[in-house]
């Protein structure tokens, strides 16, 4: 199940099983049987942790999904509510426990499992509801870093990027710090950090914090990991608002990965046994899990969408060539050697159809006129052309009523690709945008500009060609099959925060200074100290390893081009990735939009 | 104007941009078609017991995931039945459907009754469960109110405490300087849930000036105050601490973003007319101004046109009956609806496309674009060829479009506009190369003859003969073309 936590370099597979133990010594607590309440947007994170059927070891015999009303009937002893901690969501276990029948017998008990803290706000508003002495255990599960990926963590904190650069509240700094500090218990101290940011100087500032209060913590393990880095979002915004052109990071802009799931058309993905077919066609969505348990998947996903068809066809011969082996096959013992191999062959053939057919849904996209189209403006404004001027294309877009994340992700690459716009330029946008998709978007417009993403250019100086040309943002020659820099994940573009964790490493940033102080927040760097016996021995050809934090979310292009770099022969580094959350530029760019819609309760 | 097709093509190719597309000699799709053939094939092969190697549903839940075990578990409950089903299915990705958005009833309900509750229960209260009015069943004690429960923590302590989830008295923080020393404990362990709680205990214990004034000096308690009243709507508050920190513009996106809340289009004008004297930035005044002159406008014409709509007198609301009402639509939106259905009307009236076009200064590109798109959409073609005709002062007629004549054709080709009014307008396309383009496309064959022949190119013409009819006018027109002996053909 969990096998793709251990490929990695770092063997995630602890961090899972801490998480798993913690979880049964709450459910041990409540003593008996029991059914879970879940905040539905907690399944998907959990269940990236635990099954069902730890939870059913544990006595849960019934789950249900938490919504205003009546509690369902269910005989067990002891509900749990397993919530994150909002007033929305307190608001309705008040109403699940107000209409609890009290004459029941036997009585059921409540519990309450915040995710991933417990808030004395909740509690006290439960308390103003005259609620909170129904609840017998009230806990907090501290689901900080969730292993995704053999070398992949993530927090899912879908509101940090907002609560820190537009509430300027660092709860989820706070978190990230805890996390940090959970995972140097489980691989040892990080003996270097660095970092570039405020957020970034926040975070390591409240780790040294906490190793100073809670002394208890220095711990005698060998440190996993030599390197931390902590990058803030916003050091880099560029990169997120780019469309991604790896085949993961693709399937994320067109269908969103959500807790490592992707839910796809059903129309490519018809039933196998054509006999059948016909009445029923599938029409819920398909469902796919994607992770690096998948070898075929784990060899694409990081490639540029271009590279993967010649992988497909490829994989095809070889599977087929498999197959053709039974002819072959003349005595018992190779006939066995071939149905032993069955299973295996069968596997690699329903993923090639799996991806062969998302392949094909995304090429649909990828070849379309408006991504051809949409994907040359973003790459004028990246590589630094007509930047300062309004752009005919996003015109066009907003005349036709493109979706507005759209044209307000165009807008802000623009934006920062100019170091802001002049006056007039952003006027006219925003004049544009009110009248079309309405003036309450003014709200929005505000959040962006509050954010840095769309701002005015002031001091008429744009800085960004010297950070393109220093960072080599822009490479004309790229090569998308066989790619030679990090900037085949964009086609052109090379992640700007990428190329700061790849400096950091070779040959260091004291030779970016210069641009380092043109981008927002300190950067700096502090060492923790190791008892003598701890410190490593590096083995000659050893490769380093490096735990690179996005704090404000990270995409999947960057991912994939870390792993690039992880894979470089002289390389050096091997990168582990952590984040408060996996984005792309829509989700982003929503998250920071004003919600319009009034509640609908 | 898009750069004209043609430059782009050439831009695209000569320069360094890399265009997102598949090499010919390499040609994915192919590679593509290749595999799932490898694929189907292997069906044949292949029997269909792979269900033992995925576990997973058809919605490709694996089975036993925690959602697929809330819908099994939750199915066998005969009880949950009602309802349940459908907010189940939705999976994981349909939790936006619970607002983040808290409403009427919030934490602000808490210190409403202020002056009427002289005694309000503190956090510390949530131990000793005196004095609640007890709304729900107390279906038990909690066993959790008794323990750890002390008195006598310095603030480092508490804070930390806290930071751990333990409850603990705040009410012993008595002095101003007690409190700000608390406070700033909580800051600097910047975890938001402590420090909002502090804030509460402040907020219920300060008076309103002293605590603004002490926050005022402390950015990131004050950050933490702001967005904690956003959160629980206290707006009131809100407002008056931005207020005193001067936060003008803020004030008024604010209260603005209040309008969000309110249904009745009755009221939510009035709301905006209000508004429109708050301090906005220079830039966003106007906007705001325009949400509420929009609206004003939107109530009369909609007042009017549900009218006429019923009497059912109006032939264009009985031949197009309305799908929505036109309140609180996007201005656009809204004169594209007035060109619609109004499009004759006098300036005078509000409701004419002239008058909301002079009105909100809607640029010419706009509104051509949009009258454009109405009129096409009603085929009415005299519209659009009076819409792009423009007369200078010695009475000549000129067709003119801000927006581009391939726009145009565009707009009118996607509401099937004939030939004959589609070839007027690709003709007019300036650039040469789309015009062809446009023209090949729609099959305005005269268009095309006649590019062929100012370009003097005999042999693309020669080449064009096979695309239209034998024996056409077309193919005649061609014919004398070419055996035209004045052109000096270029090849």
């Amino acid at each position: 199940m969990a096998a793709h936590l251990s490929s990695g370099r770092v063997n995630l597979t602890a961090l899972r099983e801490a998480g798993r133990r913690e979880l049964r010594e709450f459910l041990d607590k409540c003593a008996g049987s029991k059914a879970i309440v879940w905040d539905e947007y907690l399944t998907g994170p959990f269940g990236l942790i635990a099954q069902y059927s730890l939870l059913k070891e544990h006595e849960v015999e019934k789950m249900f999904t938490l919504k205003p009303g009546r509690l369902p009937q269910a005989d067990v002893r002891n509900i749990i509510f397993f919530v994150r901690p909002r007033l929305e969501l307190m608001d309705i276990i008040t109403d699940n426990v107000r209409r609890e029948d009290r004459g029941r017998s036997p009585q059921r008990d409540f519990h309450i499992l915040f995710v991933p803290r417990r808030s004395l706000l909740c509690e006290q508003w439960l308390k103003e509801q005259g609620v909170l002495g129904s609840f017998i255990h009230r806990e907090q599960y501290s689901l900080d870093l969730i292993p995704f990926d053999g070398d992949l963590l993530s927090m899912e904190s879908e509101s940090t990027f907002k609560e820190c650069y537009l509430e300027s509240d660092q709860t989820s700094l706070y978190h990230a710090a805890k996390g940090l500090m959970t995972l140097q218990a489980l691989y040892g101290t990080i003996p270097q950090i660095f970092g570039k940011g405020e957020c970034a100087r926040h975070v390591a500032n409240m780790m040294i914090r906490m190793k100073r209060e809670f002394p208890g913590s220095q711990n005698s393990i060998f440190p996993v990991f030599d390197t931390l880095l902590l990058l803030d979002r916003n050091v880099d915004l560029l990169t997120p608002l780019a469309t991604q052109l790896t085949y993961e990071g693709l399937i994320d802009e067109i269908y969103g990965i959500q807790n490592t799931y992707v839910k796809l058309p059903p129309e490519k993905f018809a039933p196998k046994k054509q006999g059948e077919g016909g009445k029923d066609l599938p029409t819920e969505p398909k469902k796919l899990q994607l992770n690096s348990a998948e070898e075929l998947y784990a060899e694409i996903r990081d490639k540029n969408f271009n590279a993967v068809g010649s992988v497909l066809s490829k994989k095809a011969k070889i599977i087929s060539a498999a197959f053709e082996e039974r002819h072959h096959a003349k005595t018992v013992g190779e006939i066995k050697q071939f149905v032993s191999q069955l299973p295996h062959m069968q596997a690699a053939r329903s993923s090639l159809a799996n991806h062969t057919s998302i392949a094909e849904l995304i090429k649909d996209i990828t070849t379309s006129e408006d991504f051809f189209d949409n994907l040359t403006v973003e790459q004028e404004f990246m590589s630094g052309i007509d930047t300062d001027k309004v752009n005919n294309y996003i015109e066009d877009c907003i005349a036709q009523k493109h979706s507005l994340i759209k044209i307000l992700r165009l807008v802000c690459l623009q934006s920062v690709c100019n170091n802001g716009l002049k006056q007039k330029v952003l006027d006219h946008y925003k004049r544009e945008i009110l009248q079309t998709y309405g003036y309450e978007h003014i709200l929005t417009l505000n959040n962006l500009e509050k954010a840095g993403l769309l701002k005015l250019q002031t001091g008429g100086r744009n800085n960004y060609p010297t950070i393109r040309k220093t960072l080599r943002l822009w490479m004309d020659d790229v090569n998308e099959q066989n790619p030679n820099d990090i900037s085949y994940v964009y086609s052109g573009y090379a992640p700007l925060s990428v190329r700061l964790a790849q400096l950091l490493a070779r040959p260091g940033w004291r030779s970016i200074e210069e641009v380092l102080k043109m981008l927002p927040g300190p950067h700096f760097e502090e060492r923790q100290q190791l008892p003598t016996g701890l410190q490593k021995k590096r083995q000659h050809g050893e490769n380093r390893v490096t735990l690179v934090f996005f704090l404000g979310g990270v995409t999947y292009a960057e991912i994939a081009a870390l792993r690039f770099l992880s894979q470089m022969e002289d390389g050096g580094t091997e990168y582990v990735i952590a984040t408060t959350k996996l984005i792309n530029g829509t989700t982003w760019i929503k998250s920071l939009m004003e919600k319009l819609e009034p509640a609908p309760f | 104007m898009s750069r004209a097709r043609a430059d782009e093509e050439e831009y695209w190719h000569s320069s360094k941009f890399r265009a997102f597309t598949f090499d010919d000699e390499d040609d994915e799709l192919s590679q593509l078609k290749e595999s799932k053939r490898a694929v189907n094939s292997l069906r044949d092969i292949v029997d269909d017991d792979d269900d033992d190697l995925e576990k997973v549903s058809w919605s490709g839940e694996p089975v036993g995931s925690i959602s697929w075990s809330i819908k099994e578990t939750a199915s066998s409950s005969s009880s949950s039945l009602e309802g349940r089903d459908t907010s189940l299915q939705k999976g994981s990705s349909s939790y936006a459907a619970l607002p983040k958005q808290v409403s009427s009833y919030s934490l602000s309900s808490l210190f409403k009754g202020r002056n009427r509750l002289p005694s309000l229960p503190s956090l510390s209260d949530a131990f000793s469960d005196t004095g609640v009015k007890n709304y729900a069943p107390e279906l038990r004690r909690p066993r959790a109110e008794y323990k750890d429960y002390s008195n006598d923590w310095s603030p480092r302590d508490t804070v930390r405490r806290m930071q751990r989830g333990k409850v603990c008295s705040l009410e012993r923080f008595r002095s101003l300087q007690d409190k700000m020393v608390l406070l700033d404990e909580a800051v600097a362990g910047h975890d938001g849930n402590v420090i909002t709680a502090v804030l509460i205990f402040l907020k219920r214990t300060l008076r309103r000036e002293v605590l603004f004034r002490e926050l005022e000096v402390r950015q990131v308690a004050l950050c933490h105050l702001i967005h904690f009243l956003k959160e629980t709507g206290e707006q009131k508050l809100l407002l008056d601490l931005l207020r005193f920190l001067d936060r003008t513009e803020e004030v008024a996106l604010s209260q603005y973003r209040e309008h969000l809340n309110i249904q009745d289009v009755e009221k939510k004008r009035e709301f905006l007319k209000g508004c429109i004297g708050l301090p906005f930035s220079a830039e966003d005044i106007s906007h705001i101004q325009d949400h509420y002159t929009l609206l004003e406008r939107q109530i009369i014409i909609e007042t009017n046109d549900r009218h006429l709509a019923m009497a059912g007198q109006s032939e264009i609301f009985r031949k197009y009956p309305r799908k929505a009402s036109i309140l609180n639509m996007p201005l656009v939106t809204t004169l594209f609806y007035s060109c619609f259905y109004h499009y004759t009307e006098a300036e005078g009236t509000f409701s004419s496309p002239t008058n909301l076009k002079k009105t909100f200064k809607i640029p010419d590109k706009q509104y051509v674009l949009t009258a454009l798109a109405a009129r096409a959409k009603l085929r009415a073609w005299e519209d659009v060829d009076a819409l792009l005709t423009t007369k200078n002062w010695l009475g000549y007629t000129k067709k003119k479009a801000p927006i581009g004549f391939h726009r145009v054709v565009e707009i009118l080709q996607r509401n099937n506009a004939p030939v004959q009014v589609l070839q007027e307008y690709v003709r007019l396309v300036e650039d040469v190369e789309t015009r062809l383009n446009l023209a090949t496309k729609y099959k305005c064959h005269d268009v095309v003859i006649d590019t062929y022949r100012d370009l003097k190119d005999r042999i693309q013409l020669m080449a064009y003969k096979c695309k239209v009819e034998r024996g056409s006018a077309e193919e005649e027109k061609i014919n004398s073309l070419l055996s035209n002996m004045q052109i000096r053909w270029k090849n």
